[in-house]
């Protein structure tokens, strides 16, 4: 028999899970494709297949959908719900397996996270692999392993993260979604322009969720989207070792136009709100972040 | 929303010692503040609620209602408030629902604190009677909207309602309401109607806030009407306080080859109620909602598909601040026209 090969799109929730998923699948021994960053054709596909008011996060998703779907036996589609009662996600993470099994014509493992009605993360791993025909002591023992290499790398990068806290130079927070921010046309950019001017940039998303989501209470004790509180806990975490703010959301996203406006109401420091869509023209932004950083260096 | 308030208002004036504000029938005026002061891309119902809020206020309330629900809807009330009091008002926000918790206690001693006279015994008694009241409402909106394209004398409906309303507002008992709501349904019944054997049938679905406040839709429905036009729809108050959580199972289970997990606030019941149109002999469904509504727009493609399989046609009218109501009234007029069209074939 053949290999099974399963795809993992880099949209959305790669940035979440993408670490997890390879390191379970290289323990199983099932090949697993990941796609490419995102380029300009993957925009153009995805585009054509998304409706025009979709948010651009999710077009970009369905670009790389679009890319794998030649290339492998099954796709990797997850249904994030709740992590509890006060962490839910945005609605999009609940209807990806929906939308793209009506969208486009492939075979899907799903998994499906919704801890309030207790399907949770161990059970919905053990789950994915059972209909590739792995049995439960496998798919445990991958999971236990997988879970804890990511780990580990995280604690890797948070430690880094901190490590910028102490430097010299300007120090800039940004507040951003990961699939936003780490993406190749997004944030990408942003972030190596910034580098250029001699910005040191610290990523509100890599810091100890458990804290930073307690910590969002400071801001807003009503917020029930998890991901969205993770990110602006850290605001509060470093709020005196910064000198700025900035916060990049995709066009239209949902929670984070609640949620950033509700945020920048209630701060004191510097910030500066980006809303990135599908123009390609990078010199506005380029001149926004440009005098942005000269305030700050003059204050 | 809609004609929601009338039952709304009956309840608090009658367990509270307190004046209640009519809200004022929103006007371009509401929409030019909401947007002012609301983040650009938050959906239409945030814009729409802040600018009747901004109104309100003016006109001199001191208590502000709002609910709750299952998407961006649950987080409205912080922020609406934070930005009402950087405007500088003074008042006391009520937040009914917080993120799908039901905060009683924290509600009740709120309005102990505005009225302390308040009775919880009377507050029980005149609830239920509201909630008949509600269901009552809908029930004969959904006889108009099925008859009143058929009208024969012009505007007989909507007098009908208005002098039902009035009655309903005065009742204090069960047995009293439901005398009044049989009463009214059987003159309801013996208004005339010109009804041919052929209509065309449509049915609306879409997002919630939308499709009840016929301000959000540019009275799509009126428009509907003057095309004699027989038109169906689901979302109703009664449906949202106390179907929902079933009726959400039913339409999973009765799409399930196009859905398989809930989708979020209204989305999969909007694909279950699509593909119930299709097989139930509509001959055109009309999906609205309010900009950047982020389920419907995850709902709209599986729509699409369901509709392209019976081979029913769907109009998607998505509104907002600066959607042009002659816009709306011509796509419609060439959606109708299309229906009349396949019709006759």
């Amino acid at each position: 028999m053949d290999k099974i090969t399963v795809g993992l799109p880099k949209g959305i929730y790669y940035y979440y899970y993408g670490d997890m998923l390879k390191y379970f699948f290289n323990n199983l021994g099932i090949n697993i494709v990941i796609s490419p960053d995102t380029n300009r054709e993957i925009i153009d596909e995805g585009i054509k297949y998304s409706n025009d008011e979709m948010c651009y996060s999710l077009k970009i998703l369905l670009g790389h959908v679009s890319y794998l779907k030649d290339k492998c036996d099954y796709l990797i589609v997850p249904r994030i719900n709740n992590f509890g009662k006060k962490d839910q996600t945005c609605t999009n993470f609940l209807s990806f397996y929906d939308l793209i099994k009506n969208i486009f014509n492939i075979k899907i493992i799903d998994f499906n996270i919704d801890y309030l009605n207790l399907e949770t993360e161990v059970k919905a791993f053990i789950q994915m692999a059972r209909k590739l025909g792995v049995n439960k002591k496998r798919s445990l023992k991958a999971y236990k392993v997988a879970l804890e290499k990511s780990e580990k790398k995280l604690r890797k990068e948070i430690f880094k993260n901190m490590d910028k806290l102490n430097s010299p130079k300007t120090k800039l927070l940004i507040v951003a979604h990961p699939y936003n921010i780490y993406d190749r046309y997004i944030g990408k950019p942003i972030t190596t322009f910034l580098e250029k001017m001699d910005v040191e940039i610290i990523y509100a998303d890599k810091f100890n969720p458990k804290i930073t989501n307690k910590l969002s209470t400071c801001y807003s004790k009503q917020l029930y989207w998890k991901y969205n509180k993770e990110i602006i806990g850290s605001i509060k975490l470093v709020s005196n070792q910064i000198n700025g703010i900035i916060f990049l959301s995709a066009f239209p996203c949902g929670p984070d136009s609640l949620v950033n406006e509700l945020v920048i109401r209630k701060l004191d420091l510097p910030t500066l709100n980006l809303v990135i869509d599908d123009n390609d023209s990078l010199t506005g932004i380029e001149t926004r972040l440009e005098s942005f950083v000269d305030i700050i260096e003059q204050k | 929303m809609g004609n929601y308030f009338i039952p709304v208002k009956y309840l608090l004036t009658k367990c509270l010692n307190i004046k209640v504000l009519n809200p004022p029938k929103i006007t371009n005026k509401t929409i030019e503040l909401g947007v002012k002061n609301s983040p650009e891309f938050v959906c239409m119902p945030f814009k729409y609620t802040l600018g009747t809020f901004i109104e309100d206020l003016d006109r001199g309330a001191n208590v502000l209602l709002q609910a709750g629900g299952g998407c961006r809807y649950g987080y409205y009330g912080e922020l609406q408030e934070k930005i009402l009091k950087d405007l500088g008002y003074d008042f006391i926000y009520i937040n009914l629902i917080n993120g799908g918790n039901h905060q009683i206690c924290k509600i009740y001693r709120l309005i102990k604190k505005i009225d302390p006279k308040f009775k919880i015994y009377k507050f029980i008694k005149y609830f239920i009677i509201t909630i008949k009241m509600v269901k009552y409402m809908d029930k004969i909106d959904d006889y108009i909207r099925k008859n009143i394209g058929f009208e024969v004398i012009p505007n007989s409906f909507t007098d009908l309602q208005k002098e039902m309303f009035k009655e309903f507002s005065k009742v204090n008992s069960l047995y009293k309401l439901r005398k009044l709501y049989h009463k009214y349904f059987k003159k309801f019944k013996l208004l005339q109607v010109n009804k041919p054997k052929n209509v065309l049938k449509v049915g609306i679905i879409g997002e919630l806030y939308t499709i009840m406040e016929p301000f959000a839709n540019y009275f799509l429905e009126t428009e509907l009407a003057k095309m004699h036009i027989e038109i169906k729809r689901f979302t109703n108050a009664y449906y949202l306080l106390f179907q929902k959580r079933k009726g959400s199972k039913k339409y999973l289970k009765y799409a399930s080859e196009y859905v398989k997990y809930k989708m979020g606030a209204d989305a999969t019941d909007n694909i279950g109620r699509c593909k119930y149109l299709c097989e139930n002999g509509y001959d055109g469904i009309i999906h609205i909602k309010s900009s950047f509504c982020t389920p419907e727009i995850a709902a709209m493609p599986i729509i699409s598909k369901i509709s392209r399989e019976y081979n029913i046609p769907v109009i998607y009218f998505s509104f907002d601040a600066n959607t042009s109501e002659v816009g709306i009234k011509t796509r419609l007029e060439a959606f109708y026209d299309m229906l009349e069209m396949r019709k006759n074939k």
